[in-house]
C-alpha cells in the first residue's frame, strides 16, 4: 500500500506503541506456556526485571489468578528491602512461592562457600534440584538478550536437560513466533518472556505500569566499600576486608542480585523519571556497571549458563 | 513524564537482518553501524579493545560484538543468530546478525522469519556471488518485505559507479528470476522520501542499494565525501524510515484470532489469544475453525482493559454469545476471505536439522496454536532434504488445518515439522494455498 493509504487502524487512531508490541509479544508467551506445559513455575528474585514478569503473568490471565508458582533462588545474601517486597507481593495477589535456598546447601555440607565470598554461582544446584523436584517443566526467567552477549544467543524456549544444561551449540531453531516446548521428562524449558526488552524498555514499562519497586532501586543513603571498581554494601556477607574503608553515599541500584556480587552506583536519582533520565544518559551497561560474577572472564555468563544458571 | 520519554514511547521497531559471509565484512559492517549510532556501550568497547589487544590486534575487532559465544570467538566466525538491540531518535531497532555461510543457511532463515527487512552484503570486488543468490533465494522464500543490497569495500574498487551499477543490475536480474518475492512482502517499500531507486512499486525487483565502505565508514551512518555519483540514502538513513508494518497495516488483512488459552471465570470462558492480523469489532460474527461453527462477540479484553475493537498484534481475550467449548488450537475469523480449510498441505520449506527429511516421515505440524500428526508425501520429487536445504512438499495431516497463503500471511501461513519422538524442531514451512505443487 502506498503511502497515501491509510490503514483501517490508522485511520481509526489506533497507535501501537512499542512498549504495547512487547507487552503483547510477553503476554502471548505467558499463554503458550499456560496452553502447553503442566506445571510452569516463575523465577522471582524480587529483581525489577522479575517483577516485570509478574506483572505481566497477572495481566496475561485476568481476570482470572496465574496458573503458575513463583520460586525464589535464595543466596542468604539479600537484601532485606527486596525480601520484605517478595512476601508482600505474594500476599497481596495470593500466590504460591517456592524458596530454594542456598544456606540450607552450605548448612547441611552439600556446597561450600567460595573463598571470594559471593554466592551467585551456588544457585545453579539449589535451583535445578528444586526443578527436578517439583517436576517443573516451563522454567520462566527474566534475562534479556540485551543484557550480555552470551544471553544475546538465547531462545524464548530453551531446552535444558536433566542437570539443567544449556547447550548453545544445539539449540532449536526458533522461527517467526512459534515456540516448541516439547521435551522428555526430566528435561524442562526456560522460557524468557522479556527476550526482546532493553533495560530501558524495562524502565519505561515500569513508569507506564506503575508497578512498585523495591527502594534499593532508588537514590539512598548507604554504608558501602569499594571492591573491584564497584560500591559494595557492607553485611553480615563478609565484607568488608580490613583493608577496604567503609564510607556513606548515596547509592541506587541497577540491578538487584546476590549482596556480595551486585555494585551499587552513586546516584542521586529518587524518582522513576529520574531514573530513566539516568539510564538513557549511561554509558555503562548495567551489568557490566554492577555485576562482578560477569567480570570473571569473557564467557562467565556462557559458562555458568551450560552450567544451569538463569 | 518527561516530554523526551513520551517520544521514546510512541516510536516504532524496526526488526532486520543481515547476511553475508566473514569475508564481506557484516561483523564490520554491524559493528560500523552500532558504533557510528553510538549503541556501544563503554564498557563494551574496553572488553572487545581488551581481547583484540590481548591477541595482537591493532584496532578492536568490532565483530566481537556479537560473535557472543566461545566457539565462534575461538574460530572467528559467527555460528548462531545474535539478536541486537539499539534505539536512534527516530527508531529503535532489533538486529538479527545472521551467519552466512551455507551450512547456517537454517540460522538465516530464523533470522529472517521475524525480518521486516534484510541486509545482503557483496563484497564489490567480487560482486553477485553464489551465496548472494542464497541470501537473496532465502529473503524471497520467507518474504522479507524490504531488501538492501549493500555493496561494500566500495574503497577497495576506488569508488567506481560503473562497478557499483554492474552489480546492482545482476542482483535485479537474479531478483527477478526469483520471481516477484524479493522485497514485495508488503508491496511498495520506501517511505519518508528517502527515494531508494530501485526500491518501490516497480513490481519486479524490491530492493534498495547502496554502496559502503564498512571499514572506513562511507554510507553507513555519514554519508561517502568519496561518492557524489551516488544520490539515494545512506544505509541508517533507509532503515530509519522505511515503512514497518505496525499493527495498522496488518490490521486491514481479514480477522484472525488463533485461541491460545482459556481463562474460565465462572459461568464466562475467555478466549486469550493474540490477534495475528486484522481487527475484531464487540458485534462481529467469527467463524471458528477448524469446525466452521459460528458465534458473535460479546465482549473484548485488552489485558484487563474492556474494549469495543482491537487490533492485530494485540494480546487480547474475547467472550463468545454461545456458551459452546472451543479451545486451545481453534482459530476465529472474520471477514470474506476464509482460511483454506485443508488436509493436504503443500509448501515451500527449508530443512534445519542434521537428521534429513524423508517421504514417509510421520511428523507433527505445528501450525498457529495447532498441533497435529501428519505423514510427508512428497518432497518436490526428491527422496529426501539434507540440513539446509531449501525445497517443497506435500503433507497429509491428521485434522484439518486453517491455513493462509504464506505470502499473504506470514503468521497463518506458516508452519513448523517436529520430530514426535524427540520433539526436534525438523523443517520450517511456508504454505502455499492457492498454487499448488
Amino acid at each position: 500500500m502506498s503511502g497515501a493509504q491509510v490503514s483501517r487502524a490508522q485511520a481509526s487512531g489506533f497507535v501501537l506503541s512499542h512498549l504495547d508490541a512487547l507487552e503483547s509479544e510477553a503476554v502471548h508467551i505467558f499463554r503458550e506456556v499456560a496452553g502447553e506445559f503442566e506445571r510452569p513455575v516463575i523465577l522471582f528474585s524480587g529483581g525489577k526485571d522479575s517483577i516485570v514478569m509478574l506483572h505481566l503473568a497477572l495481566k496475561a490471565f485476568t481476570p482470572t489468578a496465574i496458573p503458575f508458582s513463583l520460586l525464589h533462588v535464595d543466596t542468604g545474601h539479600n537484601f532485606p528491602e527486596v525480601l520484605e517486597y517478595r512476601d508482600r507481593v505474594v500476599a497481596a495477589h495470593g500466590l504460591r512461592l517456592h524458596v530454594a535456598s542456598v544456606q540450607e546447601y552450605i548448612d547441611r555440607g552439600a556446597l561450600r562457600e567460595r573463598p571470594d565470598g559471593t554466592r551467585n554461582p551456588l544457585q545453579t544446584v539449589p535451583l535445578t534440584e528444586r526443578i527436578q523436584a517439583e517436576r517443573f517443566d516451563a522454567v520462566f526467567g527474566g534475562g534479556r538478550r540485551d543484557e550480555e552477549k552470551a544471553r544475546a544467543k538465547e531462545r524464548v524456549f530453551s531446552l535444558r536437560d536433566e542437570f539443567s544444561q544449556w547447550d548453545p551449540r544445539r539449540q532449536r531453531p526458533e522461527l517467526w513466533n512459534l515456540y516448541n516446548g516439547r521435551h522428555a521428562p526430566g528435561e524442562h524449558v526456560r522460557v524468557f518472556p522479556l527476550s526482546n526488552w532493553t533495560e530501558l524498555d524495562v524502565w519505561q514499562y515500569i513508569s507506564r505500569e506503575g508497578i512498585e519497586l523495591p527502594e534499593i532501586y532508588f537514590a539512598h543513603y548507604r554504608e558501602v566499600f569499594r571492591r573491584g571498581g564497584m560500591w559494595l554494601t557492607a553485611g553480615e556477607w563478609g565484607g568488608p576486608r580490613a583493608d577496604e574503608a567503609v564510607e556513606k553515599r548515596r547509592v541506587r541500584y541497577r540491578t538487584v542480585g546476590d549482596m556480595s556480587c551486585t555494585g551499587a552506583v552513586d546516584s542521586d536519582a529518587g524518582t522513576l523519571d529520574a531514573v530513566i533520565a539516568q539510564i538513557a544518559a549511561s554509558r555503562l551497561t548495567e551489568r557490566g556497571a554492577t555485576r562482578a560474577d560477569d567480570r570473571m572472564s569473557e564467557a562467565a555468563m556462557e559458562d555458568r549458563k551450560r552450567e544451569g544458571y538463569f | 513524564m518527561t516530554s523526551t520519554i513520551d517520544t521514546a514511547v510512541t516510536i516504532d521497531t524496526l526488526r532486520f537482518a543481515t547476511a553475508g559471509s566473514v569475508d564481506d565484512g557484516k561483523s564490520t559492517l554491524v559493528g560500523r553501524l552500532l558504533h557510528d549510532s553510538k549503541s556501544i556501550l563503554t564498557d563494551q568497547l574496553e572488553a572487545v579493545e581488551r581481547v583484540s589487544a590481548s591477541r595482537g590486534q591493532d584496532t578492536p575487532d568490532l565483530a566481537l560484538l556479537t560473535d557472543g559465544l566461545r566457539a565462534e570467538r575461538e574460530q572467528g566466525i559467527t555460528i548462531d543468530v545474535a539478536y541486537r538491540y539499539f534505539a536512534t531518535p527516530k527508531r529503535r531497532f532489533i538486529l538479527a546478525d545472521t551467519p552466512g555461510h551455507v551450512q547456517y543457511t537454517r540460522n538465516m532463515v530464523t533470522g529472517a522469519s521475524t525480518a521486516d527487512l534484510a541486509i545482503v552484503l557483496v563484497d564489490a570486488r567480487n560482486g553477485v556471488v553464489e551465496q548472494t543468490r542464497r541470501h537473496a533465494a532465502v529473503a524471497a522464500l520467507l518474504r522479507v518485505p524490504h531488501v538492501v543490497l549493500a555493496v561494500n569495500k566500495m574503497d577497495l574498487v576506488g569508488y567506481e559507479e560503473e562497478r557499483f551499477d554492474r552489480i546492482v543490475a545482476e542482483f535485479a536480474a537474479y531478483a527477478e528470476e526469483l520471481g516477484g518475492g524479493l522485497g514485495c512482502g508488503l508491496g511498495s517499500g520506501s517511505s519518508g522520501g528517502s527515494g531508494g531507486g530501485v526500491d518501490g512499486g516497480s513490481g519486479v525487483a524490491g530492493f534498495t542499494p547502496v554502496p559502503v565502505s564498512a571499514l572506513v565508514g562511507d554510507n553507513v551512518v555519514d554519508p561517502s565525501t568519496h561518492m557524489d555519483w551516488y544520490g539515494g540514502p545512506v544505509l541508517l538513513d533507509h532503515l530509519e524510515n522505511v515503512s514497518v508494518a505496525v499493527g495498522g497495516d496488518s490490521a486491514d488483512a481479514p480477522a484472525r484470532f488463533p485461541v491460545q488459552y482459556v481463562i474460565r471465570h465462572g459461568e464466562v470462558r475467555h478466549y486469550a489469544g493474540q490477534l495475528v492480523s486484522g481487527s475484531l469489532r464487540v458485534g462481529d460474527r467469527v467463524t471458528v475453525q477448524p469446525s466452521g461453527e459460528t458465534s458473535e462477540i460479546t465482549g473484548i479484553d485488552v489485558l484487563g482493559t474492556a474494549a469495543r475493537v482491537a487490533y492485530a498484534p494485540q494480546s487480547i481475550s474475547v467472550s463468545l454469545a454461545d456458551q459452546r467449548d472451543f479451545s486451545r488450537g481453534d482459530m476465529l475469523t472474520a471477514g470474506a476471505d476464509a482460511p483454506a480449510l485443508t488436509q493436504d498441505v503443500h509448501a515451500s520449506v527449508c530443512h534445519l536439522t542434521d537428521r534429513p527429511l524423508r517421504v514417509g516421515d510421520r511428523v507433527l505440524v505445528k501450525h498457529t496454536t495447532r498441533t497435529v500428526k501428519a505423514v510427508v508425501k512428497d518432497l518436490g520429487g526428491a527422496a529426501e532434504l539434507a540440513a539446509n536445504d531449501l525445497g517443497r512438499i506435500t503433507l497429509r495431516t491428521a485434522e484439518p488445518l486453517a491455513l493462509d497463503d504464506y505470502a499473504v500471511s506470514r503468521r497463518t501461513g506458516a508452519f513448523l515439522l517436529v520430530d514426535p519422538a524427540d520433539g526436534s524442531t525438523l523443517t520450517a514451512g511456508m504454505a502455499e494455498v492457492n498454487s499448488p505443487v
